[in-house]
């Protein structure tokens, strides 16, 4: 590699390499960014300009239509609703996930392996389905179109992914510092909130965002379970064939906005999240 | 409290729970689906969905969108990890934006996407501007088939290859780089390096990330509504359609039974033609 030939016959190639490499990687951001900007034109316009042609590459700040969305009756209610829901899915999926992430991290016991069979499990099916029998179900429990409800459904959804993560967020933590605890007078208790617990809060809080972004984003087992109070999502689906065009992206925006900032929150977590949760 | 009895205290909620709203509802399903009315069971709700006439077509939309939408999702997203992995300066920003789609609902990328394809939309906008078309084009119609199938498929590939990315990002994070150093000193080209290490030893997060979207795949709902209403009928969208419109749950749940049976069939081919060996994991 030391001769002259060699080492130009390397370089250029290299540039033209790297040229390639950053177009290929600004053409990505924007194959993601474009449509979401497209979104937000037409949120932040009128509703003739949303149905006139052609339309504007740039946003005419008109607020209307998100005016009209906000006085669409049963809207505000739908998105409270889907607010609901997905914070109580939130504090389910957790308070019940955590404990038994922790379990797998620290102890090894019977039926372990069939524990965590279980859990993948529920990875393999086309959990939203499950709503069609706990829609009859529900209803004999008195539980038909309640915000409870669908939280349990959710929470199905949720807590396998809390499970796995908080798995891999305490096995991020040497048992040594427990260990450490307990030696110095520590209770199993005391050792956890004292010592485990400050630690793993910011990754509890990132897979808690998680659990309330599947809640949120959640289409099919929502529009089963709800018939009066609707979830924002299952409101839009019920009136896709009905509702006027700005409207619909108005209501697409609304969904955006809270996964645009939740991503954002959690993304230190993401990838260490699925790392492990991986295998 | 003895710690013997603790790691089952601590996984009973979660077994309980699982139990409760997985388990024993899918015991439901099974048996509502294989009810016929009276006491008896039988295969009367599975003949009715089966002849059904819109029964072929949502099965051959559904896996015909399954099988253009997963392949190139697989190629951007092992693109979009092998690009990250290089990357120095600006790497969280350009992650972050590549997994926005990651938390964005299959409705809300339907409406998206709706926004491009619609009459009125920004690609017709941009037809005109380019002097292609006078007026706008109705794309999604009976007659633009072809032109509903590529929005739907867009949709999806936008929304949902995300999640594939981050598993293979992270799979590549637990590649030690001296196996890359290591091919670099004997020469080997960096394709040679993509084809001899990166794809070998990410098998494990491959399976993942696979059998995750071919699952998801085939639960496709939203997107098709928001951008195919019933101009493209889907096994999801079916079941929907018996449950609300037809008010047939036994239908209802033999169509969920179908879908199950062919996610549980591709699951199967998926661990067996990806199976890692015990021992080579990393």
């Amino acid at each position: 590699m030391t001769t002259k030939v060699a080492v130009e016959r390397l370089t250029d190639p290299r540039k033209t390499g790297q040229r390639v490499y950053y177009t290929g990687v600004f053409l990505l951001c924007a194959w993601v960014i474009v449509p979401l900007y497209f979104l937000f034109l037409n949120t932040v316009s009128s509703a003739e300009a949303v149905n006139g042609f052609p339309k504007s590459f740039l946003p005419e700040f008109n607020l209307d239509s998100l005016k009209f969305f906000a006085g669409f009756d049963g809207m505000v209610s739908a998105l409270a609703n889907s607010v609901y829901v997905a914070g109580i899915t939130m504090i389910l999926s957790i308070t019940i996930g955590a404990p038994a992430g922790y379990a797998l991290s620290r102890f090894d016991f019977k039926g372990k392996e069939l524990f965590r069979a279980l859990i993948l499990l529920t990875r393999a099916f086309p959990l939203p389905l499950l709503a069609l029998p706990l829609a009859v179900l529900f209803i004999r429990i008195g539980l038909d179109d309640t915000i409870f409800g669908l939280a349990l459904v959710h929470t199905t959804l949720a807590v396998p992914f809390a499970v796995l993560i908080t798995f891999s967020l305490f096995s991020g933590i040497p048992i040594e510092l427990e260990e450490a605890a307990w030696t110095l007078g520590c209770s199993r208790f005391t050792a956890f909130t004292k010592v485990v617990f400050p630690l793993i809060l910011p990754g509890i809080t990132a897979s808690a965002i998680f659990a309330f972004v599947i809640s949120w984003n959640e289409v099919f087992a929502a529009a089963v379970l709800t018939i009066e109070n609707r979830t924002l999502t299952a409101f839009l689906l019920q009136n896709l064939d009905t509702a006027p065009m700005h409207l619909k992206f108005a209501g697409g925006f609304i969904l955006v906005v809270p996964a645009l900032v939740f991503i954002f929150a959690v993304r230190k977590y993401l990838f260490s999240m699925w790392g492990i949760a991986n295998r | 409290m003895k710690s013997k009895f603790l790691p089952y205290y601590l996984i009973a909620p979660v077994t309980l729970f699982l139990l409760c709203f997985f388990v024993y509802p899918f015991l439901l399903v099974a048996s509502q689906a294989f009810s016929s009315g009276g006491d008896g069971y039988s295969f009367d709700n599975f003949s009715e969905i089966l002849s059904y006439w819109k029964f072929p077509i949502s099965l051959k939309n559904t896996l015909l969108l399954a099988a253009a939408v997963v392949p190139v999702q697989v190629a951007l997203a092992l693109l979009m990890a092998t690009m990250v992995n290089r990357m120095e300066k600006g790497r969280d920003m350009v992650l972050y934006i590549w997994t926005i789609p990651l938390a964005i609902s299959d409705l809300a990328a339907g409406i998206i996407w709706l926004a491009i394809f619609e009459q009125s939309g920004f690609l017709n906008s941009m037809m005109h501007a380019l002097g292609v078309i006078d007026k706008p084009m109705n794309l999604l119609s009976y007659q633009n088939m072809g032109m509903v199938f590529l929005a739907i498929a867009l949709a999806e590939i936008w929304r949902a290859t995300a999640i594939m990315m981050v598993i293979l990002v992270a799979g590549i994070g637990l590649i030690p780089k001296e196996y890359y150093e290591a091919a670099e000193v004997f020469g080997a080209s960096p394709w040679k390096r993509f084809t001899k290490i990166t794809l070998p030893l990410l098998r494990p997060s491959l399976q993942t990330a696979l059998l995750l979207r071919v699952i998801l795949a085939f639960e496709i709902f939203a997107v098709v509504a928001a951008l195919g209403g019933t101009l493209f009928p889907v096994l999801m969208g079916q079941t929907y359609e018996y449950q609300f419109d037809l008010l047939n749950s036994g239908a209802a749940s033999a169509m969920a039974l179908v879908i199950l049976a062919i996610s549980i069939a591709f699951t199967i081919v998926i661990m067996r033609s990806l199976r890692v060996p015990k021992g080579i994991q990393i």
